[in-house]
Formats: C-alpha cells, structure tokens, sequence
C-alpha cells in the first residue's frame, strides 16, 4: 500500500506493506538517524516526532501515520546548537541514543520546561548506556536554560 | 601542555550527534541479503534430524545453512591475544546446541519475511538432554556439556571438559592456614554476582561482501578487529590475507563486542553465495545469544590483628562461563590480580577456584571483567572486618592499602591466563581519593548513619578499587603517521573507537609531542587493510597502549621533519628544531614552514612521503586507583533503596582529555549501580532467560542514580603518555561493595547476593 | 510480531465494530507492545480516525474518548486539574513521555493489564466504561465482567466529586512498571485498590466495609493495612514475589490512608 506523509518538511509517497512499523520504514527511505535500539519501545532511540510529539518511532504501524507529519533529528533546526552542548561536554559517546534523545529535548524546549526534575522525567524513556546521564544532564540544563 | 589535557570534543562527535549514517547498519551494502539465525529452543541438545527442503523452497531464500554445511573447527569466539587462554570449544555450527539461544541455522534471504518465514519452516529433531543450570553443581555434572574430542585449550588453563571445568587456578603466597591461626580477628563470608548484560544500545551487526579482488571484507560492530580477522580465518581455514575487516563507528562495546558474534554467519553467507550479506541483531538475541558477565562466587577470609593490621586474605571462587569458555580463566583470574595488590601488606594470600560450564548464555568479556566481581566480595568482606574490630572501615582500609613507590607480589604471579610482570607502582594517589572522597561525601559527619523518618535511614559506605592499564607483554597497539603537503597529518591505528574518544585522545597524544592543533591530526582506525595492528579496545589499553605507540610514532615524525627541514635549510640537524609551524634555526633566522617543506617535499625537491610508524607493548600495566562513596537511603517498610549521592574521586594519572575521563567514570559508576541495584537476570526452570528484554531487564535510568560527582585526584604515571593510565574500567569497580556497605551502615542488612533489591532487603529486614 | 494483510482506519466507531465482528480482525490500541506479540490477523483496525479522541467536560463529568493518549492526564487543562492533579501524578511516572503519546486510555482498560497504575487509579474514582455494544458499566464491574463477544470502548466517564486521593507504588527503578500499586480516595466512603498484585487491580471491600461509618485515625489505618494485605490475593512474577507484594501492601495502604485521613 502507499502512503502520504510530511517528513522533515517534505512530502513524500512511501511504498509499505500494513505491518510495516514506522521505524523499520523510514531506515528504509534512508532516515539512518532512526535506529531500533530495543523493539519494546523502552529505550527511546527511535523516538521521532509525530504530528509534533516525540513517539517511538518501533510501536507504531507505519499505515497510521498516512496524512501525518514526522520530524527526525535532520529536520529539527535546533538539533545542531543541542548537538554542540552535548559535544562540548562529551556526553555524546557512541551517538547511537544521541538522535532520539535530542528529538525529546527540543521538544521539551517547545514546552519551556526549566526545571531539572521535570526534564529527567520526562527524558526516562531516552537511555544511555555510555555516559551515565550526567554530561547529559550538565548539557541539556544549558540548553534548555534551567533553573538552579 | 597544549593540546593533551585540552578538554576538546571529539571528533567525531557532531556526524554522531546529528545522526549521520555511521554504523554498520547504515554502511551494509543495499542489496545485502538478510541473515537470521535459527536458535536452540532447548538448554541442551544433539540436533538427530533438520529438514530444510520446505524452508528453502520460500520465494526470496536464498540459503540455509546447517552444521553439515559449514566447516567444523574448534575455535574461541573471544578476541583476545594469540594464543588464547580461552579453550576452543566453539564452531561455526554445531550438531550439539549448549543453550537457549545456541545456532543451529543460518538463515539469508532477500527481506526479513521471507527470512522469518523460513525460521518457522525449518524442521529440527532434537535428542533433548538434562541440562547444567546452576554453575554450583555444574563440575562432574552427569551431563557434560563439551563431550567432543575436538575441543582444546591452547595451552594449560586447568581444563578438564569431562568434568565441565572449562578452566582453574590456584596461587597461594605464604600460609593461609598457618598465619589465620596468629590471628585475632578472622571472618568468613559467602558472596554472589550476576550475569549482568551489556546493554550497549547498538546491537551487535555485521555485514559482508566480496571486494573486486574476491577478498572477504566484513563491517563489523566490534572491537577487535584484528582479532575477528584472525578468528574468521581460522574458524573457515582461509588465509587472512583474504580477509578485510572495518569497523565503522561502533555504538558501545563494554566487553560485549570483544568477540566474534554475527561475523562468522554472514561470512558463511557470503563465501556460500558471493553475495553481501549482513546480520542485525534483536534486542532479545543480543541478551539471549551474545555475552554476559561470569556470575561468581566468592568465599572470602580475612584475619587481622587486634590493631587493625590485615594479615591474610583467602579468596575461593568459583565462576559460571555459561555454556563456551571465552575469557573463563581471564576473568577469574582478574577477580584477584586486580583486587588483592590493593592490600599489599598482608602475610598470606591464596586465590583459587574453578570456571565451569553451564547450559546457559555463554559469559564473556564485560568492563571490570572479574575485578567488579572480586571486588564487591573483597570489599564487603573488608568492612566485616573493620566493624568486628570496632575501626572506622575508611580507617581501616587507610591503614592497610597500597601507596605510590610499593609493589606487592601479586603482579608477578598472577597476569590474565599466565604469569604477570613484577613492577612497583609509580603513581598511586589512592590515599589521597580517599581522603577527598570522605570529604565530599562528609564521612565524618554521616557515617555510619542518619535516621531520616520513623521509616527512612540514611548511611553511607565505602570501597576502593583498582584496574590495570592494558596486559603487561602481551596487548600491543601501532601506529602510522603521514604528512600531508598542507602540513596536516594522517593519523592511522588499529585502535578501536567504540564511542569513547580515543580517536580523538590519541590524536591529541600526537598533536601535543608534533606542537600542532590536534584539528591538523587526521585519524583513521580499525582497518585490517589500512591500518597497522592494534589488538582491539580492551582491559583498559585504547590510552596507554595504543597511546605509547601514538607518542612514540610522533616522536619519529618530529624527528623525520626536523631532519628534512634541516637539509631544506642546508643546515646540519642539530642545529635546527621545529616548533609546530617553522623549522628554524636555533641560533640565527633561517626558517621554512612546515606546508611548505610538506609541499616541497611531495612536489618538487627531495621528492618523499613522510611516515612514521611506531608499536608498544607495556611492560607494565599501571593501575588507575579509585575511592568510591555511597550514599543511600533505605525505606525499610519496602526496602527501597534511593541513592543520594555517588562521589568517586580517581587516580588514572594526567587526564589527556579531561571531558572524556570524566564521562568515563559517570558511565562506567552508572553501569556498576545498576548491577548492584536493579540489573536482575532470571530464567526460567529448563533454561531459558527470562530477563532478556528492556521491560524485564532493568537499566538504570536517569532517575535512578542520585547525585554524581566524579573528581580527578592527578598523579603522574612516568611509563604512560604524557602521564596518563587508564580510565574505561575504574569507574565500575566499587558500586557494588559501596552500596551493599551503605545499606548495612544505614539498616543493618547485610546483602551478599547481586542485585540489591528492596525485596531482598524488606525480607532480611524482617528476619532481624 | 503481529503480521496482517490490512490495516484500516474506519471513520466511525460503527464501521470499526462491523469490521472486527465479520472479519478475522482486531483493534490496534495505541500500538505499544505490539512487537511483543507473535500472532496473524487479517485485518488491524486503528481507530485514530473514529473520532474516539475527544476530552469533554459536561456538567459535573468529564468524558474521554478511548483514543485519548494518557500523556493527556499531563497536558490537557481538564484532565491535568482533575482530583487536584491526581491523574496527572499517577500518569506522569507510566513508563516514558514517548510510550504515554501513544499509549490510549482504551488500549490500557480494554486489555486489564495488570500492572497498569491508571486503573488502580480510577478504581477509587467514580468512573464508568462505555463499550459500543455492551454498553455502560462502572470501572470495577467492567474490571470483573468477562465479555461474550469482541466489543470496543468508546470512552469513560470520570465523574468529579469532592475526595481525598492518594497513589502509591513500589517500584525499584523509577523507570518500570510498578511492582505493586495502592489507590485510596477518601468521601463518606473510603475506597482501596490494589494492583500490579500482578494479576489486575481489585477493590478492597471487605477492609472498605470495615472502615464504613468509622474515622480514620493511625490506629484504625494500621488495622485496615494489615486488613487489605490479608484480603487481596497476589501471586509471583518475574518482578518480585508473593510475600514481598503482601509486605509491601500493608505498607503502601498505611501510606495512602494517612495521605487523606
């Protein structure tokens, strides 16, 4: 079957079968920056946008997002000046979980969320094996601008 | 120092953090074909009957392998050094299945359903045997797990596969027997770790094809690839020089990918079909059917003097390897040689203890490999001791630990699966992390505990540790630099960037002695093809080994440019120098630039390449040095554990790159919390993992690990680089004993089995 | 993974129940989990376009429709004030921000997982499910009543009253499902629930008639904890055992009730 969605700004025509999930779709069209980190929607690397709010991207059939909006980490203008905190402070590490994270953490911009304890509640679903968090956390509170 | 110390990103970090397409996955050929592999649904088996007809006759498959189509020789997965301490009990394919998750077929086709629908076709009939699942009745086990006679050790590592002994090991210095009896204080305990999984977040993949001269390359999601090059060719006896392995960027190791996995199953793909082919691991076959951590035992004894002097440590293990024996007798052995020097002073010392078989996950190499394990018991054991002799256990551990110009004699008899090399420790600063560690978390004023409510106590507790910094005579890392015409430099090594920046260090390494911005260093790793051998990432040696090698390889180099720009100059060498930029002359005004002696010599006069190559091997392998620091409150109507703060105060000499040491150490303390904590791993009564998906196996998220300070306490290590030691290991070693101590100051309850859970404190609670 | 041939969006409740009673069909809830499960079906109905994704407030109710993602127990203005904030809390910790986009309020009642914190939560509420075909029950009845025949639900129905609430649960990582959770809410009657026993939350009712017509003070609190911990039923899983749900009940009761005593 075909569908019609909005990625990155871009309309596009995809080719799918119904169980397709999305995940495995857009690694198809070459969005790379999605990458399956655990099929149980726990780990929160292939979280994307959808119609504006971060989902994973591994539990959702990709026939429902026809007529939708995606957004990954390529389409999001914000990603770069977040990328250059989180390279600053070296809390990128191997980078696989980097895209999904970033995704969640401009769209918490959008929600203006400055406190600490908001953000870490609402970043849970994003893990990271590497860094432990912190350099993460040290970046994302300038990013975001949070309050001491 | 300029460029060594500057905490610069790495390089490769913005491509990563942007989601540029880097990893093997992304890197596999289009048209590969997919690779799945039917798995054993039986702990133990002998495969009698597999019928494949039906299943290869599915549009789209394009083979199926089994045992009968692939070659039989017994190999290691693990990669490590040749020749392995690890036995060779593994083949491609197996007519035995030894685990729930153990191959019995691969599987490619043009798409995965195609490729599913043929694992569901595939008819095995299996001679089902009585499985070995619990390692404490695993040795002389009526089931023997490698009853074929093809499967050696490469040299004697206490195997006995009759027995289901994949390995032992026995040391004992002075009398343990004789100096307990001088004692005045002894105790004895019992304690248990986990198979803790990995969990790095790429899973393990590899993809294959061949190149235009019929060779085999293989992108692989490793990290060792040099080791992988070697073990493919051995396991399908073709010559390595028909191999070429690249690793593309890697998203995580930690031990878990110092090994072959899914490289030997598209190769066979590959060498069958001409075609490329690639593997991509599920979430569940990464915890099912890679690698965990050796689950250990360990009896420990200790005697001290009524004065608060250690005396002698006994230390009985015994470790599960799961059902091959990659890094069996290693990771025993670590459990010891990387925790024992630490109390140096002692008059009798014996480790000893048996690695055997299972049915189970095979375990392999996990970051603080057996070290994390000995610890937790060593470390546990200490605070015993300290409290029946009524010392403060900072007090006590101050008292007996190793310092800075002391050796102790573990080092020379206990090296990882052979003897190890005298040496005295040059830079140790452990007494000074502890004592900024007790300042940071307040010892003084919290230990041992603080009552918070009628229902919440806070304690806190201690542990030190200690890793190495590569293996002494045997890890060797190279490196090759070439000049460029604009003055920049390729940087080529063999040296495994898993994601933790040692691209980026070894290029400042190089920058800092070349007095160039490390951006003019250009790096390239882990090509079997182009780049020179390194033995991969792993026991903490990317910085000191491959480091070394980058120094001295830049040395070369200085000295290359300085001789060049001499004759350029017309000047005798000794008279000129370089300084990053100019060739000059000392005494007088004579110059020439470095791009345009690098132009000139490419183009026009004296017409050569550049290049300097350089190896190490450690003769020694200095220890980093860690104190760690808990703070924890217990509930105890539930028995929740909340950690408060973390403080880790580190010794592992001159931070080449401050940044990256320091989410090291966050990254590595986070791993150690979660398998003191919340890393739990069940199975099921015939064998099967239970915990093996995120939702059941539970990392520790970003709410879960308290407050983390991490504080750098410099030493200088005189046989490092610049200075420096290690730092990938150190910082997983003391959670376990740390917290399990802040739990007994805080509550009185004494866990001796990995994880701490609130269920195993609320029922010890309630037995008190 | 759940393999189909078609998957449909019908753009009425009533097509989508046409469709899932004449063919080999099943509604896709929010979509989580779905991997998890190994099974073929003709046809995945998703009732994204069914219009089922609206939040009314009528009167002293506030009806939601059973596409409604839980996330909105957080975001939107009425669920977020509603028993003062107390679904938005209970919501808040429900696995990850990204899982709560897609997880609905219909495809976490429907099923009855047990180790969901939402229905214990709107157990101790006056909450009434609607199905399309069966029609209205309340939470509690709905929780108990095996259905003849496939149905969907199209909303429920919080009513708003004046009560005391409080949500406990046991977790060892934050980030988990909850190994036992405890919903008290406190009007002239006091309501208990316990779930993640692990089998599906259940009402208290032999401790809630022990506390009738009584005030709650530490004494009473401590009697109806144990009470509770005796009275509900809780098995082993991979989480934790019988004995610990057991302990940790009486605790987390005792916690709840002097939350609203």
């Amino acid at each position: 079957m075909k569908i019609n969605v909005t990625i990155n700004n871009e309309k596009k025509e995809l080719e799918i079968a119904p169980d397709d999930i999305l995940l495995d779709v857009l690694r198809r069209y070459g969005y790379h920056s999605v990458r399956r980190g655990c099929d149980t929607g726990m780990c929160g690397i292939c979280t994307v946008l959808l119609d504006g709010k971060p989902v994973p991207s591994c539990s959702i059939f990709a026939a429902r997002v026809d007529g939708h909006e995606i957004t990954t980490v390529e389409g999001l203008p914000e990603a770069k000046e977040l990328a250059k905190i989180l390279a600053e402070e070296g809390a990128d590490q191997c980078g696989f979980c980097s895209p999904g994270l970033i995704v969640n953490t401009v769209y918490l911009k959008k929600l203006k969320i400055k406190k600490i304890e908001e953000v870490k509640i609402k970043l849970i679903g994003n893990l990271c094996r590497c860094t432990g968090y912190v350099g993460q956390h040290r970046a994302i509170e300038k990013f975001l601008g949070v309050e001491k | 120092m300029k460029e060594v110390t500057r905490k610069i990103p790495k390089k490769d970090a913005l491509g990563l953090l942007l989601g540029k397409p880097v990893y093997t996955d992304d890197l596999a050929p289009k048209n590969s074909l997919i690779v799945k592999i039917l798995r054993s649904p039986h702990a133990f088996a002998k495969i009698k009957n597999i019928d494949t007809l039906e299943a290869t006759n599915i549009e789209g498959i394009e083979c199926i392998l089994t045992y009968k189509d692939v070659p039989r020789i017994p190999v290691t997965r693990a990669g490590q050094g040749y020749p392995e301490p690890s036995p060779h009990d593994w083949y491609i394919l197996d007519e035995y299945v030894r685990y729930v998750g153990d191959e019995v077929a691969i599987v490619a086709g043009k798409d995965e359903k195609c490729v599913d629908e043929a694992l569901k076709k595939i008819k095995v009939e299996y001679e089902v045997f009585e499985p070995v699942l619990d390692f404490e009745k695993a040795e002389g086990h009526s089931s023997v797990i490698h009853p074929e006679k093809e499967t050696h050790p490469m040299f004697e590592i206490g195997f006995d596969a009759q027995k289901n002994i994949a390995a032992s090991y026995e040391m004992e210095i002075g009398s343990v027997e004789e100096e307990l009896k001088k004692c005045d204080v002894v105790v004895s305990e019992r304690f248990y770790t986990q198979a803790q999984a990995h969990v790095a977040f790429e899973p393990h993949s590899a993809a294959s094809y061949i190149d235009m001269q019929g060779r085999l390359v293989i992108l692989t999601s490793t990290q060792v690839p040099f080791h992988v090059r070697r073990i493919i060719a051995e396991a399908f006896d073709i010559p390595i020089k028909n191999i070429r392995v690249i690793k593309p960027r890697i998203g995580g190791g930690f031990g878990g990918k110092q090994a072959v996995h899914g490289e030997p199953f598209v190769a066979a793909v590959t060498l069958k079909t001409g075609k490329p082919a690639k593997i991509v691991y599920t979430r569940q076959e990464v915890f099912e059917a890679t690698y965990s951590r050796h689950p250990m035992r360990y009896d420990i004894t200790l005697g001290a003097t009524k004065d608060g002097k250690l005396k002698v440590i006994d230390m009985q293990g015994l470790s599960d390897t799961g059902a091959y024996g990659e890094h069996a007798l290693t990771t025993f052995m670590v459990a010891g040689s990387k925790t024992l020097p630490m109390y140096n002073k002692v008059d009798a010392v014996r480790f000893k203890g048996k690695v055997v078989y299972t049915n189970k996950v095979p375990a392999g190499a996990y970051r603080g490999y057996g070290a994390i394990q000995g610890n937790f018991a060593l470390e546990s054991a200490i605070d015993l001791l300290a409290e029946k002799l009524g010392m403060d256990p900072a007090e006590f551990r101050r008292k007996n630990m190793i310092r800075e110009g002391e050796t102790s004699p573990i080092f020379k008899i206990m090296g990882e699966g052979r003897e190890g090399v005298d040496m005295v420790v040059r830079s140790c600063k452990l007494n000074e992390c502890l004592e900024e560690g007790m300042k940071l978390i307040n010892w003084k004023e919290k230990f041992p505990r603080k009552k918070i409510s009628e229902t919440k106590y806070r304690g806190v507790g201690l542990a030190i540790a200690m890793q190495g910094s590569g293996i002494a005579n045997i890890d060797m890392g190279a490196a090759v630099l070439k000049l460029n015409d604009d003055g920049s430099f390729n940087l080529l090594v063999g040296a495994t960037d898993l994601g933790t920046g040692s691209d980026t260090i070894l290029a400042q390494i190089a920058a800092e002695v070349l007095n160039v911005p490390t951006e003019d260093i250009i790096v390239y790793s882990s090509d079997t093809d182009l780049t020179p051998f390194d033995v991969g990432a792993y026991a903490s040696s990317t910085t000191y080994v491959s480091g070394n090698a980058v120094k001295r390889a830049a040395e070369k180099m200085k000295k290359l440019i300085i001789k060049e720009g001499a004759l350029k100059l017309g000047l005798d060498e000794s008279k000129v120098d370089f300084d990053g930029k100019y060739i000059y002359e000392i005494n007088g005004n004579k110059k020439v630039s470095l791009k345009e002696l690098a132009t000139v010599l490419l183009y026009t006069e004296n017409q050569k390449q550049l290049i300097s190559d350089a190896s190490y091997v450690g003769e020694e392998s200095p220890p980093p040095f860690m104190a760690g620091f808990a703070e924890v409150e217990v509930d105890i109507e539930t028995g929740k554990v909340k950690l408060i703060n973390y403080v880790a105060v580190v010794d592992c000499g001159v931070t080449i790159n401050p940044n990256l040491a320091r989410i090291q150490v966050e990254g590595g303390l986070v791993q150690g919390i979660g398998m003191t904590l919340f890393e739990d791993v069940k199975y099921s009564p015939n064998g099967k993992l239970l915990t093996n998906n995120l939702m059941h196996y539970k990392i520790p998220s970003r709410l879960d690990i308290g407050n983390i300070i991490v504080k750098f306490v410099e030493s200088y290590e005189p046989t490092g680089p610049f200075g420096a030691k290690s730092v990938a290991e150190i910082g997983i070693d003391t959670p376990p004993a740390a917290i399990a101590n802040a739990i007994y100051n805080a509550v009185g309850v004494r866990i001796k089995t990995l994880p701490i859970t609130p269920e195993k404190i609320l029922m010890n609670l309630n037995k008190k | 993974m759940i393999k189909f041939k078609e998957y449909i969006k019908p753009k009425t409740i009533e097509d989508a129940y046409n469709l899932l009673t004449t063919k080999n069909a099943e509604i896709i809830g929010g979509g989580a989990f779905l991997r998890l499960s190994n099974r073929k079906i003709d046809v995945a109905i998703d009732l994204i376009d069914a219009n089922l994704n609206f939040i009314n407030e009528i009167n002293d109710s506030v009806e939601i429709g059973s596409m409604v993602t839980i996330s909105e127990f957080e975001e939107n203005p009425v669920l977020s004030k509603l028993y003062n904030g107390f679904l938005k809390n209970v919501s808040e910790t429900v696995l990850s921000f990204q899982m709560r986009n897609i997880i609905t309020v219909g495809g976490t009642l429907y099923p009855k997982y047990g180790f969901s914190d939402l229905i214990t939560a709107l157990l101790v509420l006056p909450t009434e499910v609607y199905l399309y075909k069966s029609g209205k029950f309340s939470v509690e009845d709905f929780l108990k009543t095996r259905l003849e025949h496939k149905d969907i639900l199209a909303k429920i129905v919080i009513k708003k009253e004046n009560l005391k609430t409080s949500f406990q649960y046991i977790r060892n990582s934050e980030y988990d499902f909850s190994i036992l959770n405890v919903a008290v809410s406190k009007g002239n009657e006091v309501k208990i629930a316990v779930g993640g026993r692990p089998a599906v939350a259940q009402l208290a009712y032999k401790t809630m008639q022990f506390l009738h017509g009584k005030d709650l003070n530490e004494e009473i609190i401590k009697e109806a904890a144990k009470m509770v911990s005796e009275e509900i039923p809780f098995a082993d899983d991979i989480k934790a055992s019988k004995e610990y749900r057991k302990k940790v009940c009486e605790a987390l009761v005792k916690r709840a009730l002097l939350e609203v005593m």
